[in-house]
């Protein structure tokens, strides 16, 4: 790099256009910092009046201005918790299967469909939950989950298709091309020798699986997990068609609920006074800084894992 | 070792194969399923008028979403417009200049925290200090949410892309005394050409279906976008509007409207990968 610098005349041009990409850099910074500052400032009312408990209330009534956010964070992470433990096992047995079992034409294909349905918009997935999914579940699903699983409170409640359950498949559909996309490109990190010598040895493809593959790249399969968590918690229109916006914590699968961002979707636009509008605002301000954990983690995770293998 | 019988190990494999190929099945299944739903959903509602028309009323015939459509690429082009060149100069900045500064390090961490920032929170921030201030929804600010979501996604192609470039290509246009702006936009730009605009793609495509981030900036109207400072129509907020209303008829040009989005971000999202694959063979 010194090389560089010596051997060229400073120019204006040359200045300016550095001052340009140092600008445009640094603004990326600062709109970070900004969310911050302005979530934070436009919440204050909110914060302000209700302090910490704002986090662990289960009140939100928009007639007596009180707000707490306890039923939104817990809906938040129950459906997420429901889409990650579909979604994870799901996407990593469609990875091994796409990197060690299949042809690799079909591998190639498959692989072509999940790179683009990854790219399908969140609201596709929600039209699909609304008029298809949820009715099917109410029809097909939840009644036998009922009949052989009712004694369990998770799934105690009337069958409405909508609610906590449902908003959890469709959140694990949607976030499955992603973390397939992701835990493939992970496998395929595993140096062919590696497994081959396993081979050699006599192991079967699952001794190679659970002994050697996914041991040796069981980092990157977190960090992998880490980003479809990031994804999946964010997550606002496929959630917000079928969780139903109902601001009781229950125990039932079956039940109505909501998650941080269907609340923002569904009552941010008929938020007229200012208490509430702030309300909305700090749950908001929740969801940025769980979303901003979950990301820095799992920067910090993958970065480990490039240190480690000696990948930049 | 313990020696596990033959017939248990062939077992665990079988399983382990059936396993992950019904895994494949379910996947491509459930998806295919979605596919089929919104073509044949879908195509029942798109007609001529449907590009050229105003919604109809609630219960009415005929109408259309010319204005919504009108409105997404409007707000999707400001959006670019605003998003890709700071996109891109960032992802100079990092690759060309930055590349072992602490600085440098600081934004790169940034842009890679920011593309896992959910939507909904550009919409939000947008909405503070845009809505508020100027005191009603417009389509610049929807406009803008949408920019915030394609800054990252270009900025970390763009470096990813411009570090591909071997560094010899550098050396000789320097050696030649080209001064250092013209060596990045007419030599290694070049080099990198396809893998730049494929990143622009994919990151318009992206917010091209995004709702989360509009609903409180541009919000939605049912007349055609006369002007940017107004609340503007766009497609993925009336999908959500007329998806969430009783009326058959709105629900009907909810799956059009899913339809044309679906059709607009896969075609951009194969359009990228085809540019790609084109420089790497």
């Amino acid at each position: 790099m010194k090389f560089f610098q010596s051997s060229r005349s400073h120019s204006v041009a040359d200045s300016i256009f550095k001052g340009l990409a140092f600008i445009s850099a640094a603004i990326i910074f600062l709109i970070m910092v900004g969310i911050f500052i302005q979530l934070i400032h436009s919440s204050r009312l909110s914060i302000h009046k209700f302090g910490l408990g704002f986090l662990i209330s289960e009140h939100w009534n928009p007639v007596t201005q009180e707000f707490g956010a306890a039923s939104s964070i817990y809906g938040t992470l129950v459906s997420t918790a429901i889409a990650l433990i579909l979604a994870l096992p799901l996407s990593l047995a469609i990875s091994l299967f796409l990197v060690d079992l299949a042809p690799p034409s079909v591998s190639k294909y498959v692989g072509y469909a999940i790179e683009l349905l990854a790219a399908i918009p969140s609201i596709i997935y929600g039209m699909w939950g609304l008029f298809i999914f949820a009715p099917f579940m109410s029809d097909h699903v939840q009644p036998i989950l009922q009949q052989y699983l009712g004694f369990i409170p998770l799934f105690k409640g009337p069958p409405m298709g909508i609610g906590m359950l449902t908003s959890g498949i469709i959140l694990a559909l949607m976030i499955l091309p992603f973390t397939t996309a992701m835990m493939r490109d992970v496998l395929k990190m595993v140096p062919s020798i590696v497994t081959e010598a396993a081979y050699g040895m006599g192991s079967t493809t699952w001794e190679v699986t659970k002994k050697v593959t996914v041991p040796y790249v069981i980092t990157g399969l977190v960090g992998g997990a880490f980003l479809g968590l990031g994804r999946a918690i964010g997550e606002t229109m496929a959630v917000t068609f079928v969780i139903g916006n109902n601001h009781n914590i229950s125990a039932s699968l079956f039940e109505a609920g909501n998650s941080i961002a269907s609340t923002l979707a569904n009552e941010f636009t008929e938020a007229s006074e200012p208490m509430y509008l702030s309300a909305l605002i700090e749950l908001g301000l929740v969801l940025f800084v769980i979303t901003f954990l979950i990301q820095v983690g799992a920067h910090f995770w993958l970065k480990r894992l490039s240190k480690s293998s000696g990948i930049k | 070792m313990k020696l596990k019988s033959q017939r248990r190990r062939r077992f665990a494999d079988v399983m382990l194969k059936v396993t992950a190929f019904l895994s494949a099945v379910i996947g491509l299944f459930f998806l295919g399923w979605i596919l089929l739903v919104v073509i044949k959903q879908g195509a029942a509602a798109i007609d001529w008028s449907f590009f050229t028309k105003l919604p109809a009323p609630p219960g009415g015939e005929g109408g259309g979403l010319g204005n919504a459509i009108l409105g997404t690429l409007y707000m999707t082009l400001l959006a670019a417009v605003v998003g890709v060149p700071i996109g891109i100069l960032s992802g100079v900045y990092l690759s060309e200049y930055g590349r072992e500064s602490r600085f440098g390090a600081l934004v790169r961490f940034t842009i890679n925290v920011m593309m896992g920032i959910p939507s909904i929170i550009m919409g939000l921030f947008i909405y503070t200090i845009l809505v508020v201030t100027m005191g009603h929804f417009s389509g610049y600010a929807g406009g803008l949410a949408l920019a915030l979501l394609i800054l990252p996604i270009v900025a970390r192609t763009t470096e990813d892309m411009l570090s591909l470039v071997p560094h010899s290509l550098r050396e000789s246009a320097l050696a030649l005394g080209a001064p250092r702006w013209k060596v990045t936009l007419g030599i290694v730009f070049r080099a990198a050409k396809n893998g730049l605009i494929t990143g622009v793609l994919l990151a318009v495509a992206r917010v091209s279906g995004e709702t989360a981030p509009l609903l409180f900036t541009s919000l939605n109207s049912p007349y055609w976008p006369t002007s940017m400072s107004e609340p503007t129509a766009n497609l993925t907020v009336t999908i959500f509007n007329y998806a969430m209303s009783p009326y058959a008829n709105w629900q009907q040009a909810a799956w059009g409207a899913s339809l044309l989005i679906m059709i607009a971000v896969l075609s951009m999202t194969i359009l990228a990968r085809f540019i790609l694959r084109g420089k790497q063979e």
